[in-house]
Formats: structure tokens, sequence, C-alpha cells
């Protein structure tokens, strides 16, 4: 079962890659979970063929191997898919964030003391 | 309402704001500003600049209008929403926006407050097929509003002649929504919706629209495609989200 030795190779490279960027904080914790239980479930069945016949029979698939890219392709779909979600979420935070600072920067802008523009233009800030 | 009025706010009479939205409209935004000065005389202009990489902020600013710089690119929505918020922050009344390439014309402006005092809306469009169908319009973008008028006509309850115009008046009702729930890329279409998700009403006005001064349309049929269904998935969100709507 050539291929399934690849993949645990894979997955171990996968989990060693995930706690060196845990280690140099590339990742925070709570994003690295995701990656850490979903590589190692995909070398744990790679280890263990009976629970991955035993898959492979309730997906009706008859080669294990098969049955493994399914549920590695769903595994990591899913982790992909949080990923998006968690993008989303900072993305609508980084906008209001921006607005926030637009608002404050221009009324800081509406208070400030007269600058040589102002100065120009008869002393008067705004207009 | 939270009137915190500093030097840039509204004075007390008029309540008033105008916001144009602008993205390296450099070439135009200073004439923009200067006709809307003539045209209305003294009210507050607010310029959005959405991070230009061109002079725009500093020709807005020199012909008389503030700026609201935002610290970087947010697309047309955010950045309007941007200006929303502060429009509420600053507890104005009325909020009208134009846009920065000079196609729509500031003496519109007062029959579109007009009908907002009269019609008892709370948002009034300023639409450019209302008694005519021949205007300064890409296909592209007269075919995006003839699709667009069939699929919101059910959902609107009425027909809208031109969905995407963004030459707009709104009252506190919809500047206080706005601030709170705004579409973030195109706009337009899906705030229609936002309306009717709080039972909101409009009405269209009548304008002439003018070709644009410099510039080109944002809107090539190479991006149609992808503002359709960008589009229309936003409005199948915003459907879900009706409040008189509970499935559960």
């Amino acid at each position: 079962m050539r291929v399934l030795d690849v993949t645990a190779l894979l997955s171990v490279a996968l989990i060693v890659r995930v706690l060196y960027s845990l280690r140099r904080e590339h990742i925070r914790v709570e994003y690295s979970v995701s990656w850490l239980a979903a590589s190692l479930l995909i070398f744990i069945l790679s280890l263990w063929p009976g629970a991955l016949r035993w898959l492979a029979g309730i997906f009706g698939v008859s080669t294990a191997p098969s049955a493994l890219a399914a549920v590695a392709m769903g595994v990591f779909l899913l982790v992909l898919f949080r990923v998006s979600m968690i993008v989303s979420e900072l993305k609508d935070n980084n906008i209001a964030l921006a607005q926030k600072v637009a608002i404050l920067e221009y009324e800081l802008r509406g208070q400030r003391k007269p600058g040589p523009r102002d100065f120009s233009a008869g002393g008067q800030a705004g207009h | 309402m939270s009137a915190q009025s500093p030097a840039t706010g509204p004075p007390a009479d008029a309540g008033v704001l105008l916001l144009i939205p602008a993205f390296n409209e450099g070439a135009s935004i200073g004439a923009v500003v200067r006709e809307a000065r003539a045209v209305l005389g003294p009210i507050p202009i607010v310029v959005l600049d959405d991070c230009s990489l061109d002079n725009t902020a500093t020709e807005a600013m020199n012909a008389g209008a503030e700026v609201l710089s935002v610290p970087h690119h947010l697309g047309l929505g955010g950045c309007v929403q941007a200006g929303y918020r502060l429009a509420y922050q600053l507890g104005f009344r009325r909020v009208v926006r134009i846009d920065g390439d000079g196609q729509m014309d500031p003496r519109d402006v007062p029959r579109l407050l007009a009908a907002l005092e009269s019609s008892g809306c709370q948002m009034v469009i300023g639409s450019r097929f209302v008694d005519s169908d021949h205007d300064h319009t890409s296909f592209a973008r007269s075919l995006g509003i003839r699709f667009f008028r069939i699929v919101l006509r059910p959902i609107l309850g009425r027909p809208v002649r031109d969905p995407t115009s963004g030459f707009v008046a709104v009252n506190h009702e919809a500047i206080e929504l706005f601030s709170k729930s705004f579409p973030l890329e195109y706009p337009e279409i899906e705030a229609l919706v936002v309306l009717k998700r709080r039972a909101f009403q409009f009405v269209e006005v009548s304008c002439t629209f003018r070709p644009r001064l410099a510039g080109r349309s944002s809107i090539t049929v190479a991006r149609s495609f992808y503002y359709i269904v960008h589009v229309l998935l936003g409005v199948l969100v915003n459907i879900l989200r009706f409040e008189r709507h509970r499935w559960r």
C-alpha cells in the first residue's frame, strides 16, 4: 500500500510544518487546531487499514486509498471553508475599523489649530 | 440622535450634507465640487476619497470641499457607508449623494430634496430612465439595468426605473439604517433591498445625466457577469434577512 505510506508521510510533514509555524508565531493556536486535527486524522487512517476499510465500506468504495482521498478532501474543504469565514469576519471588522479611523481623523482635522493653509485662507479653520 | 457638532458640524438650519464618493477622479472632482458649491450655496460638501492614487483629495480640498479619507481602498459601498456614518454621527437629517465624475447635475438636488420632503419616503433616486430611454449610458450598463428591473420588480413589489443610479437623497431614517447596514461592493441595487428589509419606501425623480467629465465607467462588459452574480447573491442574502419574514 504505497499510496498510504505517502499520505502518512505527507500528514506527518504537515503536522511538523504547523508546529514549526506555531513556534515561530506564524499561525495562531486557535487556527492551528483544525489543521492539526485534520492531518492527525489522515495520519491515523493511513496507518490503520482496518479503520480505512470500514470507512471504504461506508462510502461503498472498493479501494481503501480512494476512501482516504475522499475523506482527506472533505476534511480539508471544511478547514478551507472555516478559513474563508475567518477572512470574511476579519474583512468586515477591518472595513468598520477603517471607516472609524477615517471619521476620527476627519473630526480631529476639524478641531485642529489653524495651520498654514488656514491662515492663507484668512485664519478660519474649515470654511 | 447624537449631534456632537465639532468645527465641521452641520449648520443648524440646513442639515443637508452632500457626499461625493471618489476614486481616482482627480481630473473631474474639482469641477464637480465647484459646480455644486455654485449651485447649492454654502452646504457642507464632503468628498469621500477611497484611497485614490491620484490627486483627488487635494483637488477636492482646493475646490472647497471637506475630505474624508479612508486609510485603504474599501470599494464604493464601504466608502459611501463611511460617509453615512459620518452624517449620522454629526447629526445630519438629510444626505444627498452624487458621483465625482460630473454625470449628475447639482441643479437636480433641490428637486430630489423637495421630493424627499413631499413624498414622506426615506429615499429619493435621481433616475436617468424615468422619462426617456436614451441617455448617456453604456450598453453593458443599460443591459444590467434592464435585467435588474425585472429581478427587483417582485422583490420590491413595485417597478424601479434606474436601480443602479448613484444619485440619491435620503432622510435621517435611511441615514441611520445605512450607517449600520450597507452593501460593500456594488451598493446601489442591494441598498434598495436593504431599504425594503425595513419596509422603507423610495420614489424616483427623472434626471438628465450628462457625459462624464473624465475617466471611464467602472462597469465594463467583462465585469458585468461577475457584477450580476455578485449583486444577485447580495439581493438574495438581503431577502433572507427581511425582518417581516420568519420561517422558523
